[in-house]
């Protein structure tokens, strides 16, 4: 395990004692987060995000669970299920609109936590495996979202799915058998709305299991920190418990305050009138949008609207869509710099901060009609989006010239602090005799 | 070589965009301003109506609903059915057993059941645990007798239109003659025989006949002077409590969560500050 001043585990009654002896899952929790795992004493409140995102999955399994007893995944029946859920199951209208809703906090959780990913640099060695994971579990719960939305079985559920698994149609040869394999039929139907429901119960639990990977694979090199520097003495650090135990518990409390908010005041701010309209193959809504969190890449699939080099436009938008998020995994070797923390970066500080704007136009233009000017925005910024990853970040990575470190995490959070305060606990714990 | 891939990748995408740019800028006709549409031009967003259930302390008006009810009974339920809600439901606006029993079994379309004799399909009256009947067999019966469009069922129609609650009266009190401007910048788009206009309908022209033509088309029981304005904010209100009826329980359950929350929310804080006391962070 991480550091040599890490505690151990020291059971406190026989009870205990006769437990951890037999299976010492007492000690296994205190080294992951409890007294045993030493955390660096400056994270801010951006290393929060973790912990509320493992809340956000907890939240949406237990609400998932028992919707699912009440659900009926057929074609005739999901809509009126769903209606049934919200009219007469006891607290049937909390769990679905926490459900629904637990998705997109989930989502925004999400992002904020890789941008967070980003702007530090927590890709970097001997990091890159919790970042590989952890873009596995994104791509994990967009294919989770999708197939939850489609069980809604409204007219945004039915459209959206027959877009989405449409796309599979523009690769070549095998596209259209493979589009056809895997809605079980030519269109959505019930053998869609079934596999989707048993996919979608089945992905959490999975993405469950890649979380612990993501956790075990972080507690190996322990937290990075926002200085970007590597932990060197026990100062440096305290124990996540009561610590960050206390901190993210402050930031739990906080979430589920907003998450409570939405859900009983404002339940159907993130969603599309038309999914409360059940679905109906004859009449094509007049304007299919995604969900807002998968707005981004919807934007970039429909950037590629010219067909270059032989391929045609529509393929190029699915690999281009696949392309940006599957660039992610290359991320820890595309960015050469050593330096971690954009803080010391200020170079390549600008380009992320231009890379959050663009995101965000490109979610903006992802849920608006295909119309000019607009379609030219939403290409000028997948070309920036790329741009950023694959010629940008190599290149300012490489010549970009560093602000000088400091040399301690201790050193730095002192200095943060002779700057604003004159008191400091730390110096007159160790007064100078 | 692995510094230079990709940098490849990025150039491949990029070439891409920048062709599909070049082609859609210089195709004839290219322009960033798309030209205006009848519906980009003339179509109205929802008034806005004064409600008792806005808000986070919202509760529906029970006289209201019963107003509301009454001209979905009258005027609405002879064209849309309401299938997701039950005459029980009725209960929670204020209507007592009797009443319930009473408009269930007065209800005019019959709930469909087939004869305990030979098992041929027959009716009987409504009882109080039915859903309202559907008013037609099927959507080809509804385009029948409707010039081609179907009614939809109301039971969510507030929440699936945008701005539910001030579209249904801004609709059902909407209807204009077609205006002048329109009609010379596109007179295509002149409502044919079998529709009217009404901006506030997504695309202008709408099959239903002007449902709240006059004032006073229903005499209100509890006295309440029915003018067309009335009649649609009532049945706006109506349809709200029909497509969320459990829109009480979620503010009364939200108003106490909150201020749970954020009395533990400042608890927590504390906590985490006496917990880290002098600890610089």
């Amino acid at each position: 395990m991480s550091f040599p001043w890490a505690k151990h585990y020291e059971p406190k009654s026989d009870f205990m004692k006769w437990v951890d002896s037999r299976l010492p899952i007492p000690r296994f929790v205190y080294s992951a987060v409890g007294g045993g795992y030493p955390v660096p004493r400056n994270l801010n409140y951006f290393w929060n995000f973790g912990f509320m995102a493992g809340l956000a999955l907890m939240i949406q399994i237990i609400t998932g669970i028992v919707l699912a007893m009440h659900y009926d995944p057929s074609s005739a029946g999901a809509f009126l299920s769903v209606e049934h859920i919200m009219r007469d199951v006891n607290a049937g209208w909390f769990l679905r609109y926490a459900h629904a809703n637990g998705a997109s906090f989930f989502f925004i959780i999400i992002y904020l936590h890789i941008f967070r990913g980003l702007y530090y640099g927590s890709y970097k060695a001997p990091r890159e495996v919790i970042w590989l994971i952890g873009v596995l579990i994104f791509l994990l719960m967009m294919a989770t979202a999708f197939m939850g939305y489609a069980l809604v079985w409204g007219q945004m559920s039915f459209w959206g799915a027959r877009v989405i698994t449409g796309f599979f149609s523009a690769i070549p040869f095998v596209g259209e058998p493979l589009r056809v394999w895997l809605l079980g039929g030519y269109a959505p139907d019930d053998a869609t709305v079934n596999r989707f429901f048993a996919l979608h119960y089945l992905l959490p639990f999975a993405i469950l299991g890649v979380v612990i990977l993501h956790i075990w694979a972080l507690h190996i090199p322990g937290s990075s920190n926002p200085t970007g520097i590597e932990v060197k003495e026990e100062q440096d650090t305290v124990p996540f418990h009561p610590y960050y135990t206390a901190k993210d518990g402050f930031t739990v409390v906080l979430y589920l305050l907003i998450f409570a908010v939405v859900v009983f005041f404002l339940p159907n701010i993130m969603g599309d009138p038309d999914n409360y309209i059940a679905a109906n193959p004859m009449s094509t809504p007049a304007h299919i949008a995604p969900e807002w969190y998968f707005c981004p890449f919807y934007a970039i699939l429909r950037a590629f609207t010219f067909n270059f080099l032989w391929i045609d436009a529509k393929l190029w938008g699915v690999i281009a869509m696949f392309a940006s998020i599957i660039l992610l995994f290359f991320l820890p070797w595309m960015d050469a710099s050593p330096v971690r923390s954009s803080g010391y970066r200020p170079l390549y500080k600008k380009f992320f901060w231009a890379l959050v704007v663009d995101v965000i136009v490109l979610g903006v233009i992802g849920k608006l009609p295909p119309n000019q000017p607009f379609i030219l925005i939403g290409q000028f910024a997948a070309i920036y989006y790329f741009a950023h990853f694959l010629i940008i970040l190599p290149i300012v990575s490489r010549i970009e010239k560093p602000l000088p470190l400091p040399n301690s995490i201790t050193e730095a959070v002192l200095a943060k602090h002779s700057s604003t305060s004159t008191l400091s606990g730390d110096l007159a714990a160790q007064p100078a005799e | 070589m692995r510094t230079l891939a990709p940098l490849v990748v990025g150039a491949g995408f990029i070439m891409a965009l920048l062709f599909a740019i070049f082609a859609s800028v210089f195709t004839p006709g290219f322009s960033l301003t798309p030209d205006p549409t009848a519906v980009s031009l003339f179509h109205k967003a929802p008034r806005h109506f004064e409600y008792s259930f806005e808000g986070p302390f919202g509760k529906y008006d029970h006289q209201q609903l019963q107003r509301g009810f009454q001209v979905y009974k009258e005027v609405c339920s002879n064209c849309h059915s309401l299938k997701l809600v039950t005459f029980a439901d009725l209960k929670q606006i204020g209507y007592n057993e009797a009443e319930v029993k009473a408009i269930a079994k007065g209800w005019q379309i019959k709930q469909p059941t087939i004869s305990n004799k030979d098992g041929s399909p027959t009716t009987r009256d409504n009882i109080p645990s039915d859903n309202f009947p559907l008013r037609y067999a099927n959507d080809t019966e509804a385009r029948s007798q409707n010039n081609g469009a179907v009614p939809p069922d109301l039971s969510l129609i507030t929440k699936a239109r945008e701005d539910g609650s001030n579209y249904v009266p801004s609709l059902v009190t909407g209807y204009t003659d077609f205006p002048a401007a329109q009609a010379a910048q596109f007179p295509d788009t002149r409502p044919d025989n079998n529709h009217y206009y009404n901006p506030y309908f997504s695309a202008l022209n709408i099959a239903m006949p002007p449902p709240l033509k006059v004032d006073g088309l229903v005499s209100y029981k509890d006295g309440t002077v029915a003018t067309r304005e009335q009649m649609a904010t009532d049945v706006g209100a109506f349809l709200t409590w029909a497509a969320e009826p459990k829109l009480e329980q979620r503010h009364h359950v939200g108003i106490a969560s909150v201020i749970y929350l954020f009395i533990f929310a400042v608890l927590a804080y504390m906590s985490y500050r006496t917990i880290w006391g002098d600890k610089k962070h």
